[in-house]
């Protein structure tokens, strides 16, 4: 482990609902992730996977406990500093790719850049151009998603996950609708690009495949981490470049 | 901004039907509104034209000598009764023609001399108001000239122009010769020279014109005019003129708005039902435009909130529907806008509208401010419905 961690989660919570209804789905959990790691998050269903990815990725507050990333307290930010820090420091991977149907590969893989920027440019081009490149669909870039294929649709997700060169990726079952072939064509994607760039990546899972490949795994149950072995880097460096 | 519009331009061209069925939606709104604008309009101008056509605009005559209280010196306090030993005439009235000449805005100028008298035909007896004008003048005021519907329209000294109904009454026609005696005890005979009709009742019926010099004798009045008529234009500085010939002349002038409150009430009670009209049109298009980006905001959920999950602001949302809807607004606007202009380009202009026509005055369509007013309105209308798009949970919108 680092002695700095890229993100670190102490004591993390979370219940849903009020009173007898409520529901705790995270019990107390720590958690540090190093810059550069490959970590899978795997356990059964119901396990609070997605809510500690939501979690880490801003897009939930905890009940209780306190969430930092590259020194910053993500607990007490405002809806838009998390925003903004999401955009800039955060990438997605998600279970169905949900890119935007009436924009091409290129101008979905470009949108996080132009979403912050307010408009489209010439080095966002360039850059979305490579990130294509990288994940083997130069030739798709101005195909919409509905001419692609699942495979090359998340592999679309993944080059629009890295477009802000961003320290942390939260990919949640990024292969769970894809046939065995585009799986692991994902994955060894996924795979390269961290050994390529640093970029840590935090993939939950069910596929014993997909967390065979990654370096460290991490295991919720009921709610409670019940291991999350050792991590394998110790870099001190941290984001990415494709 | 750049790039909100783009989304929002990219939005409304992947449902090219949907798009056009809302565009069209708010272009029959504003072809509405423009035509509802041109039709009330243009009638308010059809009435104001039928009205001051034939009625002079600006009416110049001496003041009435009123009672008045006379407070004497002692307790004694007497009023001075109305002076009838003199008659109400303008005596010396040929300055003043010279001085409404020179006001800017007249455009005609009829002095006249006025009374009432009797026609007498065999037995039947008629009151009728003479109007007495020199030749020239004869159509200054109202168009009498071209009335005439028999006989002609030349004003000998011993001519005169009846109207159709006094003629049908006393079975006269043009040539024949009718008694009448003024008001001043003066007793002539005059051969009707034309006969006209100017379609209302009370001049086709009691109106008679004769020549100045005729009506001189008739009258007994050697020197003076009961009145000084005026036209101007245009018709609505009339108050205006009027007022600076009251400071000119220091004669009682009176301005044709100040006589017909009537259908200034009636032009303002259309004018309302037309801005009600209008309001519904604007209502639609608003209640339309709302109802399609609520329903554009539920099927986009999903793509909402992964804008949200990678890092889209809540205003990069907000804008980007409120483009939307205001794209539609102005689409809908314009299209709207050349649709009415086509459609009121065959409408022949008020002036030329035949009996039962519809009176459409384009030039009143007020198609900018359709246009703006729509585009706001629609821009106004995707707020809310914008707001909501934008404090959709991203979490909830995309099942994670």
């Amino acid at each position: 482990m680092s002695a700095q961690p890229l993100m670190s989660a102490r004591g993390l919570e979370k219940t849903f609902g009020e009173g007898e209804a409520s529901a705790k789905v995270l019990h107390g959990i720590d958690l540090d992730l190093a810059p550069g790691e490959l970590a899978a998050l795997i356990g059964p269903s119901g396990s609070g996977k997605s809510t500690l990815l939501t979690i880490l990725g801003t897009l939930l507050k905890p009940s209780a406990g306190t969430h930092h990333m590259l020194g910053v307290d993500l607990t007490g930010a405002s809806e838009a500093e998390r925003t903004r820090f999401r955009n800039r420091n955060l990438g997605f991977v998600f279970q169905f790719h949900h890119l935007l149907p009436d924009l091409t590969a290129l101008e979905n893989v470009m949108m996080p850049a132009a979403a912050d920027a307010g408009r489209e440019t010439a080095a966002m081009r360039e850059r979305a151009a490579e990130l294509l490149d990288a994940v083997g669909l130069a030739d798709r870039r101005d195909y919409r998603p509905s001419a692609m294929s699942g495979g090359q649709r998340q592999r679309v997700a993944v080059a629009r996950a890295l477009m802000n060169r961003p320290a942390l990726v939260l990919a949640d079952e990024p292969t769970g609708n894809l046939d065995r072939q585009s799986a692991d064509q994902v994955m060894a994607l996924i795979a390269k690009i961290n050994e390529a760039t640093g970029c840590c990546f935090l993939i939950s899972t069910h596929d014993e495949h997909i967390s065979a490949r990654c370096r460290r795994k991490i295991e919720l149950l009921d709610g409670s981490l019940v291991g999350q072995g050792q991590s394998t880097i110790s870099s001190a460096s941290s984001g990415a470049g494709a | 901004m750049r790039y909100a519009a783009k989304l929002a331009l990219r939005h409304l061209l992947s449902s090219p039907g949907q798009t056009l069925l809302l565009v069209t939606g708010v272009a029959l709104g504003v072809t509405v509104f423009i035509f509802m604008s041109a039709l009330i309009g243009g009638l308010a101008t059809l009435l104001t034209q039928r009205t001051v056509g034939s009625i002079p605009h600006v009416t110049l005559e001496m003041r009435e000598r009123d009672p008045r209280p006379a407070q004497l010196p002692g307790t004694l306090q007497t009023v001075v009764q109305k002076d009838l030993s003199r008659r109400e005439q303008i005596a010396v009235w040929e300055p003043f023609v010279t001085v409404i000449e020179r006001t800017p805005g007249v455009v005609g100028i009829s002095p006249q001399i006025r009374g009432s008298a009797f026609v007498e035909r065999g037995q039947a007896i008629a009151p009728v108001g003479v109007t007495g004008v020199s030749p020239g003048n004869l159509s200054v005021i109202a168009d009498i000239r071209a009335a005439v519907v028999s006989g002609d329209a030349g004003l000998p000294v011993d001519g005169i122009l009846i109207g159709e109904t006094l003629a049908d009454d006393l079975g006269v026609r043009v040539g024949q010769v009718l008694r009448l005696v003024s008001d001043r005890g003066r007793e002539r005979s005059f051969r009707i020279g034309g006969i006209f009709s100017l379609g209302i009742a009370s001049a086709d019926r009691q109106a008679v014109y004769m020549n100045f010099r005729a009506a001189r004798a008739l009258f007994d009045l050697p020197t003076g005019v009961s009145r000084i008529e005026v036209k101007v234009a245009p018709v609505d500085d009339a108050p205006r003129i009027a007022e600076t010939l009251r400071r000119a002349t220091g004669l009682k002038v009176t301005a044709w708005t100040e006589e017909n409150a009537q259908l200034f009430e009636a032009l303002d009670a259309q004018a309302r039902t037309g801005t009600i009209i209008k309001a519904f049109a604007l209502i639609t298009i608003v209640v339309g435009i709302a109802s399609a980006m609520l329903l554009s905001i539920v099927r986009r959920r999903a793509e909402i909130g992964i804008m949200r999950a990678v890092g889209a602001s809540k205003r990069l949302v907000t804008t980007v529907f409120v483009l939307e809807g205001t794209l539609i607004g102005a689409c809908g606007a314009i299209g709207g806008a050349l649709l009415a202009w086509a459609a009121l380009a065959p409408f022949p202009p008020v002036s030329d509208v035949p009996g039962g026509g519809l009176p459409i005055d384009s030039g009143q369509g007020q198609f900018l401010l359709a246009v703006l007013l729509t585009t706001a309105a629609a821009a106004l209308a995707s707020i809310v419905p914008a707001r909501r798009a934008a404090s959709v949970d991203p979490v909830e919108a995309i099942g994670q």
